[in-house]
């Protein structure tokens, strides 16, 4: 219980100096780049590296490779949908997390498993 | 187009979008752990990818341009949608970045201090993302 309550605190504190950090820049498109921070990922593998080893750390990371993959995807159907249909930006963002787990699981099957 | 720091937004950024910043990224943070634990870290580190806080930053986004829209008496439906559609455009290409870092973390987090590969990684991260920014307005 007190790691995964570390892990949010942690977690959402980088999260949020990144979102801070690109909030204060411009063009808007430049400040998109912080929407894919490693905000996340530097704080659980910190955290990983101490609790489990550099190694655990590395499977992870490789396994992020396919993640990175599928949130490029995800975010090139949002821009490109949200250009040409009516829809809302919730619906659109939700909606399409699908290509993000059907890229990353179907990655990791295919090639990382 | 010249990249430069402009504080208007961020003091414009109400408290409530910040909460929802840092219980989105906590949250994933967190689940990332648990799933590691159940599924191994193969799967978990997946996670680590997530477009965790997108939606909820882009639809803010959307929503600030339609209120800005709306109190000159016009529809921002549309401007909106452009504005969410243009961070997506960026995130997009910050995600080039993002497989940089991993790649240079899985490589090298062996045969180096932590410390050293994970900020460097980071620097990493945003020369690529930066440099891919600049590659597509070169582009245009």
């Amino acid at each position: 219980m007190t790691e995964l309550l570390l892990r949010f605190l942690i977690g959402g504190s980088v999260v949020t100096s990144f979102a801070a950090l690109g909030s204060s820049l411009k063009p808007r498109r430049f400040a998109g780049l912080f929407g894919a921070a490693p905000s996340v990922a530097l704080a659980t593998l910190s955290m990983t590296i101490v609790k489990n080893g550099r190694q655990y750390a590395g499977v992870e990371s490789r396994s992020m490779i396919a993640g990175a993959i599928a949130f490029f995807l995800y975010a090139s159907c949002v821009c490109w949908i949200l250009l040409r249909f009516k829809f809302s930006t919730l619906v659109v963002t939700a909606s399409a997390m699908t290509v993000w787990f059907g890229v990353a699981l179907g990655l990791w099957f295919v090639v990382l498993k | 187009m010249k990249v430069r720091f402009d504080t208007e937004d961020l003091q414009q950024t109400k408290w409530y979008e910040y909460c929802l910043r840092f219980f989105f990224g906590g949250t994933v943070t967190a689940l990332t752990g648990v799933i590691a634990r159940k599924f191994g870290p193969g799967i978990g580190g997946l996670f680590l990818a997530f477009p965790a806080i997108f939606p909820a930053a882009a639809s803010l986004m959307e929503k600030e341009q339609k209120e800005k829209k709306a109190k000159a008496g016009l529809d921002g439906s549309v401007r909106g949608r452009e504005v969410a559609a243009n961070d997506a455009a960026g995130t997009a290409m910050g995600t080039v970045g993002l497989m940089v870092f991993a790649i240079l973390v899985w490589l090298l987090i062996d045969r180096y201090p932590a410390w050293i590969v994970l900020l460097g990684s980071t620097v990493a991260w945003f020369v690529a993302a930066a440099s891919t920014w600049y590659a597509q307005l070169k582009l245009r």
